[in-house]
């Protein structure tokens, strides 16, 4: 019965996403009046920046699990912390490609020193380097172990990282409020509203499946231990074997 | 009381084994001074201002002989497995990872002693700093940077690329760190005023605080098998 | 229980008792429910394939690893949390692998574990130790200059240079030459008639089955036979482990623990 909920609300959330996501690129291509001194570049900030704030989730929400799962142990927080790290990555990785894009035509140049998106990079390193670990580690306990403790020390690090770049770099005051949020068009607000709500329920949506994903494969690797060792548990005929060391 | 004795037993046992071995404070050294010399080759350092791009120099330099040192020192406890003798005693495991921090520190601090005078020698620098405000500074980052890599490093010793691993974790998460070095080293060298980059050192300092407790904190995890 | 084991002062409450221990790697199961009851002053030898669970069942004994479910208790005292490090101190584990530093002398060795034990005359209790396994003469010679047999006899020293009435054995024959392992056996043989409680996990029947008491052997992470030792020798024992275990797919045991 719970059971039943928790699929029907999924569906409910992927129906919303599905409505949302087509609705955005209308609003984002069609409604909003397009922005005087950048021109239709500007339009990218649209994703830009709902995904920058997806990306801090995934940071945060990986934080906030791996502290849960060396508190308990449960797995199931370990998967959740995982997805969110692998979905911060993501969206970070969306963020650096689309910042460049804008800065070209507006600033003349690929890639500048420019506070955010040289912090956003480093950001990224580190979770990049999260799941390489992972990946090396020599038992799904230990990258879990392992994983918990870069996402806290992670999380953690990231609002140093940005202050700092911010100090060294000497401030750029209202980078992104130019371009993104002051004196806005009240069109362009509601746009970027709009696309904020759309991929955070879109985030949701795949960290939900993601770590489902996860505990799947987890019970299927548990399901194939036990397939492979139940001839030797059913205690059947002895059976020669060398004691190898 | 007790703990602070376990602290100093490991630092001590670390340096008495390198010490005794020889190559590794040798490597540490010989490899920082390429450095230097690379930069030297690299930069005409009769246009360019030592002041400008010396402190720069010098933290390439200490941060590549650092992770060096710093995967050294869990190597060390990998062969032969001497980890599960330490992770057997009755102490708490945080002390032993306060005694590598304070053996790195050491190290590093050994290789810095004798690059800073032998850089400026080498770019004709006249040296006008302030010696106390210059120990500063290096300490503050220093340990900073031995807090974070002991933890990481604890981790990547233990896998197949840990010379790969361990830089690649750790030169993002101590980017503030070497941000601020660099810029305090190359105010002190200037000799600027100490308002000028108090600032900074607070950042030097909040970081080594949050990262040394929050090591403190999350090591028995790192070890546990 | 066995023949080996005369009942001690500490006999009522088991030195080592493993509460439906479980031991997962993700979700691969390592060990699964074992229950043992090892009575103060006994000699368990711990048989078992490649993968069964012995090293991981020794590892937990000695407090190295956290089970993922049920408990160890060490003279009845849960060994989890803040008590696992005192209760340390009555554990002395010696596998194949020294844990010395090369750098180091065999006395410097002993030095540094007798001051991480906290023993409270640390010079004495490594001169007590060379003497007791015969390196008196090298003790002021670094580790990298001892033979393997050397070095092994050292381990033993350090494994047991804070008295621990509890020792643990993880394949301690493993690169011994015939020399060095008649030494080795007969160590363990003075700590059996000191009533230690041993717990030995091994392949080599020929250099353990003389010294235990009782014969656990593990099997895809299960109790697959627990019996007295009384009245078998190597071959009959050989026999046993091979009635009971059977190859179990290499790839299978040994894909998360190498």
């Amino acid at each position: 019965m719970t059971r039943n909920v928790r699929d029907l609300a999924q569906d409910l959330l992927y129906l919303i996403v599905l409505l949302l996501v087509p609705a955005c690129l209308y609003v984002v291509f069609a409604v909003v009046p397009t922005e005087q001194r950048m021109g239709v570049v500007q339009r990218i900030f649209y994703f830009h920046v709902p995904c920058a704030f997806a990306a801090f989730l995934g940071v945060a929400l990986c934080a906030l699990f791996s502290a849960l799962y060396l508190k308990t142990r449960d797995r199931r927080h370990d998967i959740v912390a995982h997805a969110s790290a692998e979905l911060g990555v993501l969206f970070c990785t969306i963020v650096l490609v689309t910042g460049p894009i804008w800065a070209r035509p507006v600033w003349g140049v690929w890639w500048t020193g420019e506070v955010r998106l040289t912090s956003t990079l480093v950001l990224w390193l580190i979770y990049v380097g999260y799941l390489v670990l992972r990946q090396n580690a020599e038992n799904p306990d230990q990258a879990a172990r392992w994983g918990a403790v870069v996402g806290i020390v992670g999380a953690l690090d990231v609002p140093i990282i940005y202050k700092s770049v911010e100090w060294w770099r000497g401030l750029h005051p209202r980078v992104l409020k130019v371009s993104g949020g002051g004196g806005l068009d009240p069109a362009m607000e509601k746009a970027l509203m709009l696309c904020t709500v759309t991929i955070l329920l879109l985030f949701l949506y795949l960290l939900i499946q993601r770590s489902r994903l996860g505990l799947l494969q987890e019970q299927i690797e548990a399901l194939a231990f036990a397939e492979r060792r139940a001839p030797a548990s059913a205690g059947a005929a002895p059976h020669p074997t060398g004691a190898r060391s | 009381m007790d703990y602070l004795k376990t602290v100093a037993l490991v630092a001590g046992k670390d340096l008495r084994t390198e010490l005794r071995s020889r190559d590794q404070v040798v490597t540490l050294l010989f490899f920082a001074l390429l450095v230097l010399v690379v930069f030297n080759f690299a930069f005409d350092f009769t246009v360019i201002d030592f002041v400008t791009l010396g402190a720069g120099v010098l933290w390439v330099a200490f941060i590549f002989s650092g992770v060096l040192a710093l995967s050294h020192s869990f190597q060390i406890e990998r062969e032969e497995e001497r980890i599960q003798g330490i992770l057997l005693a009755p102490i708490d495991r945080s002390a032993f990872y306060l005694g590598k921090v304070l053996a790195t520190i050491l190290f590093m601090s050994v290789v810095e002693a004798i690059l800073v005078p032998v850089s400026v020698l080498m770019f004709n620098y006249h040296f006008s700093a302030q010696v106390g405000l210059a120990i500063l500074v290096l300490i503050l980052n220093t340990i900073g940077f031995a807090a974070v890599g002991t933890l990481f490093s604890a981790m990547t010793t233990r896998t197949r690329r840990s010379e790969l691993l361990l830089p690649l974790l750790l030169f993002p998460a101590a980017v503030p760190v070497a941000l601020a070095a660099v810029k305090t080293t190359s105010h002190v060298l200037a000799g600027r005023p100490f308002e000028r980059y108090a600032s900074w050192l607070a950042l030097s300092a909040a970081y080594d605080l949050i990262f040394l407790s929050a090591a403190v904190l999350l090591f028995d995890f790192v070890l546990e098998e | 229980m066995s023949g080996g084991a005369p009942p001690g002062p500490e006999a009522t409450s088991a030195a080592l008792r493993a509460r439906s221990l479980g031991k997962r790697y993700g979700s691969f199961p390592a060990l699964d429910r074992i229950d043992l009851e090892i009575p103060a002053g006994q000699f368990v030898l711990l048989l078992g394939p490649n993968g069964a669970g012995k090293s991981t069942l020794l590892r937990l004994f000695a407090t190295l690893i956290r089970p993922t479910s049920g408990e160890v208790l060490i003279h009845g005292a849960p060994a989890a949390g803040e008590e696992a490090a005192g209760l340390r101190r009555r554990i002395g584990l010696l596998s194949h692998h020294t844990f010395l530093y090369d750098h180091l002398t065999g006395r410097e060795n002993l030095l540094f574990y007798a001051r991480l034990y906290g023993l409270p005359d640390p010079g004495r209790a490594a001169r007590d130790a060379l003497r007791a396994v015969g390196l008196e003469e090298r003790s002021e010679d670094l580790v990298r200059t001892y033979s393997r047999g050397m070095q092994q006899r050292l381990a033993i020293a350090r494994a047991s240079l804070h008295a621990p009435d509890i020792l643990l054995l993880d394949e301690p024959f493993t690169g011994l030459d015939r020399e060095a392992t008649d030494r080795l056996q007969d160590n363990l043989r003075r700590a059996r008639e000191a009533r230690r409680t041993c717990v030995m996990a091994t392949h080599d029947f020929a250099a353990g089955v003389p010294l235990a008491d009782r014969v656990v052997i593990l099997r895809a992470g299960r109790v697959a036979l627990d019996r007295a030792a009384a009245g078998l020798d190597a071959a009959a024992v050989e026999t046993l482990f091979r009635n009971t275990t059977r190859p179990v797919a290499e790839g299978v045991e040994r894909s998360w623990t190498t």
